[in-house]
């Protein structure tokens, strides 16, 4: 393996304070140390303080790279097709940083994170990084980790980054919506065109990759999906200030013979194009993407800095009791929440890098 | 709602070499899921650097290596000796799977800390990582 980390002694940050700690993994990140770069990805997913000085440093030195959101049903081909689309970047020499993202179990925990399989070809390559990721129930949703990590990675000299999600829940299609471009991988057989118009998934999609295209149907597939996402989505006739679905493209593509992946890649880097040089329909759109992003992190710290106060110190017992007469129907949530507001409202001692 | 403070400890199962024989491998990936470990599965046919590449980019705490082909005695050192050329000191290595008793103090010498034999339960396998991997506060 070839990269910084091959001159590198255990891990001499480990007993410095969180300051230090977080500015020296920061800056070897930046150098290229890709396990410095792999610890500060460790710090942003549990959300440290350490995690926090990073940022400050990296969040402004980000913000040039294409993210891309993949998402779709369990089985559609995501981590495979997300592979073909490494080695096709990596053919044009440019580093590529995948985020995968697997569920947490709510019960115990755990979790598998299984998307690397399909991955592990890029071993030797410095270039390639690939990160999976827990969900862990967070209390500010999913978005917050993994787009913090995106930032990280971004800062670190990857201009391309894919965040895989299962497009099973809420969370994960938000993931992917606050992407700046969302790819939906759906498989050929997907049932009729019902399910095309049914609203979620493919309705936050810029592109939908029709995947296993070697498969028999394929081809029908994507005309069917071509005919139903585009029908009735008109650009000229006006409509407010209604939230407006989007007109996606739709390729047909195999993650495993490689067909259609360089005309996938080609699509997703003119999105991004079209948006950096503020021409045509993608500019606004990505800034919408950008604003959402913006939100679900800061909502997300917010609420996490709520609750962690709600929970912790002199404020504990309170919020307990008040809980618990929620729990008894003796106070209805909306007071419970109003009381809870107020009381976490007085002092903000422990806000860093306050005044 | 889980504790957001609280880190899962983290763990590479993976297939060094060429046997294809990976029930084993993921019936403890399962398992410890059930335990509450954060569990990575690289699958089969690994080759050493792999390994090392995964087990540095995931930041893991454990790697756990299944090994049923024979060729523990080549593969498994080798891996011990990559974490450490990463700077992984700090990386607890296990192994599992066909490997004569003879075998163990070498690897042990090696860097592999804990060798688990066929029999082994999972409550076993999860109490140990419990116990000897590194622990990291929030």
């Amino acid at each position: 393996m070839t990269s910084a980390d091959s001159t590198a002694k255990a891990d001499m940050t480990a007993q410095l304070d969180p300051r230090a700690r977080g500015e020296r993994l920061a800056e070897e990140a930046r150098a290229g140390s890709r396990r410095a770069l792999a610890r500060l990805l460790t710090e942003v997913e549990a959300r440290t303080r350490v995690a926090e000085v990073a940022m400050r440093i990296l969040y402004p030195l980000a913000g040039g790279a294409h993210l891309v959101g993949v998402t779709g049903a369990p089985g559609a081909g995501k981590s495979t097709l997300v592979a073909g689309l490494i080695a096709e970047a990596r053919a044009t020499g440019r580093p590529v940083a995948v985020i995968a993202v697997d569920p947490s179990s709510p019960i115990t925990g755990g979790a598998i994170l299984g998307d690397r399989v399909r991955m592990q070809q890029f071993a030797g390559d410095a270039d390639v990084f690939i990160r999976s990721m827990a969900s862990r129930g967070h209390v500010g949703g999913l978005a917050t980790s993994s787009v913090a990590a995106a930032a990280v990675l971004d800062a670190c000299g990857f201009p391309l980054i894919f965040i895989e999600t299962v497009g099973t829940g809420q969370s994960e299609v938000e993931v992917a919506a606050v992407a700046d471009t969302t790819l939906v991988v759906q498989a050929p057989e997907m049932g009729d065109e019902v399910q095309a118009i049914k609203a979620g998934l493919l309705e936050v999609a810029d592109i939908v990759a029709v995947n296993k295209a070697d498969r028999p149907g394929a081809d029908r597939a994507a005309a069917n999906l071509r005919a139903m996402l585009t029908v009735g989505v008109s650009r000229d006739r006006a409509m407010g200030d209604r939230p407006r679905p989007k007109r996606p493209d739709v390729l047909l593509v195999s993650g495993m013979t490689g067909a259609g992946v360089p005309e996938l890649l080609a699509a997703l880097d003119r999105r991004h194009a079209a948006r950096s040089d503020g021409s045509v329909p993608g500019a606004a759109a990505g800034d919408a993407a950008r604003l959402k992003r913006a939100e679900a992190q800061v909502a997300g710290i917010l609420a996490e800095r709520l609750w962690d106060r709600l929970r912790d110190g002199s404020l504990a017992a309170g919020t307990a009791a008040t809980l618990s007469a929620v729990a008894a129907h003796d106070l209805d949530p909306y007071t419970a929440a109003e009381r809870l507001l107020i009381a976490a409202g007085g002092g903000a001692a422990d806000v860093p890098g306050g005044d | 709602m889980p504790n957001t403070k609280e880190r899962p400890i983290k763990v590479l199962i993976a297939k060094p070499g060429l046997d294809g024989h990976d029930r084993g491998a993921k019936v403890l990936a399962r398992g410890l899921r059930d335990e509450g470990f954060e569990v990575i599965y690289t699958g089969l046919r690994q080759t050493p650097e792999m390994v090392v590449t995964a087990a540095l980019q995931e930041d893991v705490d454990v790697v756990g290596l299944s090994i049923l082909s024979g060729a523990h005695m080549t593969l498994l050192p080798r891996i011990a000796e990559g974490l450490r050329a990463q700077g992984l000191d700090d990386v607890l290595v296990t192994a599992g799977g066909i490997i004569p008793d003879d075998d163990i103090p070498a690897l042990e010498a090696a860097g592999i800390s804990r060798i688990f034999g066929p029999g082994t339960t999972i409550r076993e396998v999860a109490d140990y990582l419990r116990a000897s991997a590194r622990h990291r506060d929030a």
